[in-house]
């Protein structure tokens, strides 16, 4: 599986870039010809992984958030984010569907939204060191 | 994004218009528990036939409104729902505590 294309970009965590992120990494992946429901997934996903950079890694400060995406010959895309965050104790809880560390507006649906919009997602996270969100996903596949 | 409250009698319809996400869902929540405050509504209805994108910042909107209207004693209606939409409000369990109705000319293309 060759990498076709890849870019790589990086934010500040301001609320301002969650539509800046998934609409650029959208754009991106139109050179395989999504369906539009393939980019609303993917939109989707991506919003939340950086939303999740900007209300629980960076919390109390502004970091940078560094996005990869790339598109190999099989039509399948692959977005990473990363973050140099506070990371996660539990990735498993983290990752159980209505678990929210913060309650008040938050539904706890982020990564279980992330899982059910892409064909598979992998979190790996260092409590103190940060997190790197990675999401594949098969565009025209069913 | 923005949200146009509109209150007759009990009734108040919250429409909903553009996109819903971290960054848009403040001002929206404002708005909308400013005016339940205001009226305490017996039933408050989001409209989210307007609305072209929505992540997991949508159903916490949609959960935080139930909680104000627990205050003020008021029934919630989710209304135009898309079919992913809806699904999302599903994923939290929402519709055991609210009415979800999807929207009628589902455009949307089923999977
Ligand atoms: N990048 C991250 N850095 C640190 N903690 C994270 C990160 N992403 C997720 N978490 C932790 O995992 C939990 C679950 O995340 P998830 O996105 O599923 O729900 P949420 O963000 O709490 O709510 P929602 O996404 O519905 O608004 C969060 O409450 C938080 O504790
Ligand atoms: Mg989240």
């Amino acid at each position: 599986m060759k990498v076709k294309n890849e870019f790589r970009m990086t934010v500040e965590s301001r609320s301002v870039n969650e539509s800046f992120v998934r609409t650029t990494v959208a754009a991106f992946a139109s050179q395989l010809d999504p369906t539009v429901e393939e980019i609303a997934d993917i939109k989707t996903a991506v919003s939340e992984a950086v939303t999740n950079c900007i209300v629980h890694a960076y919390k109390e400060c502004v970091g940078k958030i560094y996005i990869y995406a790339a598109l190999n010959d099989e039509s399948i895309i692959r977005v990473s984010i990363r973050d140099r965050g506070c990371g996660i104790e539990d990735i498993k809880k983290a990752r159980e569907p209505l678990f929210t560390t913060l309650g008040g507006e938050r539904a706890g649906l982020g990564f279980a939204v992330m899982e059910s919009f892409t064909d598979k997602l992998i979190v790996r996270s260092k409590p103190g060191k940060g997190t790197t969100v990675t999401m594949i996903k098969k565009i025209g596949g069913r | 994004m923005g949200v146009k409250i509109v209150t007759s009698q009990q009734k108040m319809t919250a429409y909903l218009e553009g996109e819903i996400d971290h960054h848009t869902a403040a001002a929206i929540r404002e708005e909308i528990d400013n005016a339940v405050m205001l009226h305490s509504p017996q039933v408050l209805k989001i409209d989210f036939g307007a609305v072209t994108f929505m992540d997991s910042s949508g159903v916490g909107l949609a959960m935080g409104r139930y909680r104000t209207l627990l205050m003020t004693g008021g029934e919630l209606i989710l209304s135009n729902l898309s079919d992913r939409n809806y699904k999302m409000m599903k994923l939290s369990g929402l519709e055991k505590i609210a009415i979800l109705n999807k929207r009628e000319n589902a455009y949307e293309s089923k999977k």
